[in-house]
């Protein structure tokens, strides 16, 4: 048998795959601008992810905060650079940190609660009962989705960023002994637009990426409950390693000299 | 193994009409090259053995899945290839009973029997609710069940909400899939006569697949056997002893032995 074959099945079931997933994208995303609009089903989605996600995050976020001013003062120390511990908690927090752990969170809490109720709607025949109602599932189940992930996750971030910088000032001036209005100049003064901005650019991404990744191994799943179980790994595997990627791509795109 | 000629039980045009009707998977030839002519307000069942195609036949009629070859007409309008907005209002005219009922777990039940009018026809939710709960009640339930989720309902519960959504529009063809798959024998006698009752008085066209003899023998007038992906005989219910055919004797029967050999997979 030519060695060859196989590596060529697998890249034409890659592309197969690729072109499948974008192909679901853009049908999800033109049924997020075309009525009829279900505002019940977004607002739904919205209190889901937005609301229901808040603890996940800030506490999250309130850690991570708390852990960096921790590391980076018993780094800065040797070189008497305590100084710079609050530009580097508010920048780590609102560029990186902020999104990129809020949308892990996101990826395990709701990519895979979408994948589940999707997949389970899947192979219980759900989807099909749309379709014969005359419902288009991709407006009813894919864009109420898609917009709360895209309009939420910027919020949650935002929160984030706020748990985040609060839990390092924390730190900073309970035990590390900064003096606090030093430390909140400090962060004040640090911090651009630009900062806060690309975290939010971020944000939607990623909550566009997660809602995708779960409504596409979701709707897609076959197989009963092996299937759906199936689906859910791989909405959260696939979402948290497109969040990876896309966060270099977007801190190329931003930051890049 | 080939179809009878179908006598024409009246000059109506056909309702449903299939001609040369091919659907594959990959390698695997499910449906061959189905004919089959279902006239207005006639009750046709399709028999045939576990994997015969039986629901990929009702899913290509359904649009949920595009044959290969052949065409599908519905009210003389082809519909194999109609999408979108086309197939939406197509399947405003249909109503489906899923094998499992199919109801949302995330809606009250009487939500579920209006949902085709909220949804589909845009209609105010609490006209919907007042057509919901008659629909309900068609059905013999009480409007406290509509404010049930399906996750509270038993098996035949279920099938008769699922019933009641397949008739809230009014449709002009009812789909059946087994419907009285997973039931006792007298559940499904009562879901069998709330069929031909609903079917009756919404005055609809009724295509149901199953392999439950007495079941179809108590929903159609006319049957059709599927058999290897084509239909391989039709003929009124009340014939259906008297087919002549050795396929469908074995079937009806439920013989072992006979033309039909079941595919099993050597150890």
């Amino acid at each position: 048998m030519n060695p060859i074959r196989p590596i060529g099945r697998a890249f034409l079931g890659f592309l197969e795959a690729t072109g499948r997933l974008v192909l679901f994208a853009l049908v999800g995303v033109s049924h997020c601008v075309r009525p009829p609009i279900y505002p019940r089903l977004i607002l739904r989605q919205m209190i889901d992810i937005g609301y229901y996600s808040l603890p996940v995050v800030g506490l999250t976020t309130l850690f991570a905060g708390m852990v960096l001013a921790l590391q980076s003062y018993t780094g800065f120390a040797r070189f008497s650079a305590e100084g710079a511990i609050p530009s580097v908690v508010v920048l780590s927090i609102t560029r990186e940190l902020s999104p990129v752990l809020a949308g892990l969170m996101i990826a395990g809490r709701i990519g895979a609660a979408m994948a589940a109720e999707l997949g389970t709607m899947r192979v219980t025949e759900q989807i099909d009962a749309l379709e014969t109602l005359s419902t288009n599932p991709y407006k009813y189940l894919v864009a109420p989705r898609l917009i709360a992930g895209v309009s939420m996750m910027p919020l949650l971030v935002l929160v984030g960023d706020v748990m985040g910088v609060f839990g390092g000032y924390v730190v900073s001036v309970y035990k590390l002994g900064f003096n606090a209005q030093t430390y909140i100049v400090n962060t004040w003064n640090f911090v651009e637009a630009m900062d806060i901005v690309s975290g939010l650019v971020k944000a939607a991404v990623f909550g566009f990426l997660v809602a995708l990744m779960g409504c596409y191994h979701g709707y897609m799943s076959r197989g009963g409950a092996q299937g759906v179980g199936a689906a859910t790994t791989n909405a959260v595997v696939s979402a948290s390693i497109l969040i990876l990627i896309f966060n270099y791509l977007i801190t190329e795109m931003f930051f890049a000299q | 193994m080939s179809a009878e000629p179908e006598k024409p039980r009246d000059d109506r045009p056909p309702k449903i009409r299939m001609r040369g009707v091919e659907k594959r998977f990959g390698p695997k030839e499910v449906l061959t090259g189905v004919d089959l002519d279902v006239r207005p307000q006639e009750s046709v069942v399709v028999i045939g053995g576990s994997g015969s195609g039986k629901s990929v036949l009702l899913k290509c009629i359904l649009g949920l899945l595009t044959p290969e070859a052949g065409e599908i007409e519905i009210d003389g309008k082809p519909v194999t290839h109609v999408t979108g907005r086309e197939r939406e209002a197509v399947n405003a005219k249909i109503g489906m009973l899923f094998q499992n009922a199919a109801l949302f777990d995330s809606l009250p039940v009487w939500e579920n029997v209006a949902f085709g009018l909220i949804q589909g026809q845009r209609m105010k939710r609490a006209a919907a609710k007042e057509i919901a709960i008659q629909k309900l009640a068609d059905v013999g339930l009480g409007p406290d069940v509509g404010e049930l989720s399906p996750a509270e309902l038993s098996g035949g519960m279920r099938k008769r909400v699922g019933l009641a959504r397949a008739i809230a529009g009014d449709p002009d063809i009812i789909f059946f899939d087994e419907p009285t798959t997973g039931l006792d024998p007298i559940m499904g006698h009562i879901i069998d006569d709330l069929i031909v009752h609903c079917v009756r008085q919404v005055g609809a066209t009724a295509v149901s697949i199953t392999h439950d003899m007495p079941s179809a023998r108590r929903i159609s007038d006319r049957m059709a056997m599927l058999y290897k992906g084509k239909i391989i005989w039709t003929g009124e219910t009340a014939k259906i002893d008297e087919s002549g055919n050795d396929y469908v004797d074995q079937f009806i029967h439920g013989a072992a032995e006979g033309p039909i050999r079941m595919e099993l997979r050597k150890l």
